[in-house]
């Protein structure tokens, strides 16, 4: 996959877990942008795309999660050539 | 891993839901959302389910024929995530759950300080979900088995003590969750012979709980027994260090369903009968095609053991209460004669309604409900052919239809794991249910065979035995109280606590009534629960709650139930019996109740609902009652 595949992937796991399909994300995106991006949605967020793209994040990577693009980077990374 | 495996899957899930979001009457949103929530559906879908419903079912509870239910969480591990799928699941079952979590880790505080916001709330459901990592006992790894019990005992007092304190404060109905063990063993399968081990002292409190539990009348939620099915989902470490989290939000549709099963046992919304069609489902082969020795069951081949083994374990379930009962396409006289196969583990006997036709399987699935008395949403049914469970669930959407794995080997895990049939109490009474079905099957040709009515009564010998509620018949009267639903004058639904409470009033009524016949013992039957109400004279008595099993109906038991009551009740001192009728979608049948008793219509009393009707029975002047039953107080 490459990044903007990832960003649309991404854009989807948002929409199902927001429930709002209105949602536009960048790489600068952050949870200040997105209503009800809090810590527990964060979670969720977290799991959901875990589910998507059949990858595991590590405890530590949890904490480093700046932003949409940054995000992105990690799932990339993650999936290798995949 | 496939959670919710036994409900089907839908085409687009996720394009469904979108469309309902654009629903504008909060109602038939309402019942979308609980059609939807019927299929497979992973944590995100549900939580967006929970939001399709979220503005309105407060509402429209009443119109969607919803249960409503309060139910506290207090726990000791964050559950805000497990929320959507606890009401989604409750939806479900017909229930509109109203939840309240008391903030994280402040169980206790939540019950013993007197929590404002918890007794604003007022729950009628109390979960205690707790976790291994909650104040762990603090013992020496090398401490002996009497120090682990001393421990252990006196963490159960403290969570006895929670307990009284919610049944007490609240007349609630407390769920207990079990803790599921956290830490990895240090001894490796030596681990349980070390008393003091992490695993081995956590078992022990789980044991203990459970006793407890029993004796106290709490319900569990029993997270240790249900751990294989949530796999790596329960207690994964990324998820407790990051969010505090013992179920991972991915298995929260499994979780909400364990709970809502449990809230929906308290409310009286389990099923009841297991349906059953026959050829692939309870034998390998055609029985009309292949006869009685061409048919694959019993021991001698694999596919003929599993066969067997699924009957062994529908047998179990009859024996533990459920009701039997056969939906096949077959001729009748050839379906039976199946029965006679040596190696059938199923009786005919043990089968209380058996259709066989070649009539389409949603109207003889009516017809079994109607034969036995019972509503479609009691029904689980059960067969091999996909095309027919897909016609069933769109002929008849009350009906539980469980998708159903290709080896008949694998039904037993997968009707258990649907969960459909859960308990809130075992009685002797259950046990012999399925006894009981048969023999009235036996009473209505002896009916048949009479040829006036009130010979055939008076040859029934029927003797009624009055019980004044007390600690011995609590769990019983408290269960038929909450499923019955048709001969049931107000519906009324009640916790044990609750009706403990009503029945320990001196100026109450409350009977628990047993028949006996010649055929045998009917067990408890019928439960009146009468008491002063502030809203009625000073010299009447309402009659809160007066309820029937059908099992006994049309055999003159209600005339003999007024008479016994009229008899306390003007022994008393009181004037007047006053009957209340609340009208459900299930209790017509109780509709013309107080007037075919020679009760006579008295203007509603100021609080009660615009469509209940109220009934008074003068006590001084009252005729004679006729029937024939003897009484026994």
């Amino acid at each position: 996959m490459n990044e903007r595949e990832i960003l649309q992937a991404l854009t989807q796991v948002f929409h199902d877990v927001f429930d709002d399909d209105d949602i536009v994300l960048i790489s600068e995106t952050t949870a200040d942008d997105i209503d009800g991006w809090d810590s527990q949605t964060h979670v969720l967020l977290i799991v959901a795309a875990e589910q998507r793209f059949g990858i595991k994040f590590r405890t530590a990577e949890l904490e480093s999660l700046k932003n949409v693009g940054h995000f992105a980077q990690l799932i990339q990374t993650k999936l290798g050539g995949r | 891993m496939q959670q919710l495996s036994w409900l089907p899957a839908h085409p687009d899930l996720s394009g469904a839901i979108g469309q309902a979001k654009r629903i504008d009457d909060p109602l038939p949103r309402l019942h979308e959302a609980a059609r939807l929530a019927t299929f497979q559906r992973d944590f995100t879908l549900t939580a967006r389910l929970d939001k399709l419903v979220a503005a309105g079912i407060e509402q429209h509870t009443a119109a969607a024929r919803l249960t409503p239910l309060r139910v506290a969480l207090l726990s000791s591990h964050t559950v805000d995530h497990l929320l959507p799928a606890i009401r989604v699941a409750g939806l479900q079952r017909r229930l509109a759950l109203s939840l309240h979590v008391a903030p994280y880790g402040m169980y206790r505080q939540a019950l013993l300080a007197d929590d404002p916001a918890l007794n604003a709330f007022a729950p009628q459901l109390v979960l205690l979900a707790l976790d291994a990592h909650d104040a762990p006992l603090q013992l020496p790894l090398q401490a002996g088995q009497a120090e682990v019990d001393a421990a252990v005992a006196e963490r159960v007092d403290e969570l006895r003590l929670l307990w009284r304190r919610a049944r007490e404060r609240y007349a609630a109905q407390v769920v207990q969750q079990t803790l599921v063990p956290v830490a990895p063993p240090l001894f490796g399968s030596y681990e349980a012979l070390v008393p003091a081990s992490p695993r081995a002292v956590i078992e022990r409190l789980n044991a203990a709980i459970r006793a407890a539990a029993r004796e106290d009348g709490v319900l569990l939620l029993d997270l240790v027994w249900h751990a294989a099915a949530y796999g790596d989902g329960l207690a994964e470490p990324v998820r407790w260090h990051q969010a505090k989290q013992l179920v991972s939000p991915t298995l929260a549709p499994l979780y909400g369903e364990h709970l809502a099963r449990i809230a929906a046992a308290t409310a009286g919304l389990s099923r009841k009968c297991l349906v059953l069609d026959l050829d692939n489902t309870l034998w390998g082969g055609v029985i009309g095609d292949d006869g009685i020795d061409g048919i694959q069951l019993g021991q001698g081949s694999p596919s003929g053991e599993a066969f067997l083994a699924f009957q062994r374990y529908a047998a179990q379930l009859a024996r533990r209460g459920v009701i039997l009962a056969v939906c096949s396409k077959n001729d009748l006289h050839v379906a039976e004669a199946a029965f006679a196969h040596p190696e059938m583990a199923l009786k005919r006997s043990d089968i209380a309604a058996f259709v066989a036709n070649w009539e389409d399987k949603a109207g003889n699935l009516r017809r079994i409900a109607s034969m036995l008395d019972i509503g479609l949403d009691s029904l689980v049914f059960v067969d091999d052919n996909p095309a027919e469970r897909d016609i069933v669930r769109r002929e008849l959407p009350e009906v539980a239809v469980p998708e159903l794995p290709d080896d008949v080997a694998n039904y037993p895990a997968r009707i258990a794991a649907a969960g459909y049939f859960e308990a809130v109490s075992f009685t002797s009474d259950d046990a012999e249910r399925g006894r009981s079905y048969a023999l009235n099957a036996e009473r209505k040709a002896a009916q048949s065979q009479a040829t006036d009515m009130d010979g055939y009564l008076r040859g029934l010998q029927m003797v009624l035995r009055v019980n004044r509620i007390g600690a011995a018949e609590l769990a019983r009267t408290t269960q038929l109280i909450n499923k019955t639903n048709q001969f049931n004058l107000t519906t009324r639904r009640y916790t044990e606590a609750e009706v403990e409470r009503m029945a320990s009033n001196p100026q109450a009524i409350a009977l628990a009534l047993r028949l006996e016949d010649k055929f045998g013992d009917n067990g408890l039957i019928s439960v009146v629960l009468a008491r002063p109400d502030a809203a009625l004279g000073a010299d009447e008595l309402l009659i809160d709650s007066w309820l029937m099993s059908c099992r006994v109906l049309g055999r003159q038991v209600e005339a003999a139930v007024l008479e016994v009551m009229a008899e306390a009740a003007a022994a008393a001192g009181w004037r007047a019996l006053v009957g209340e009728y609340r009208p459900s979608e299930r209790n017509g049948m109780v509709a013309e109740h107080y007037p075919r008793l020679g009760f006579e219509q008295r203007p509603t009393a100021a609080n009660a609902p615009a469509d209940a009707s109220f009934w008074r029975y003068e006590l001084a002047s009252r005729a004679s009652i006729n029937h024939h039953i003897q009484v026994q107080a």
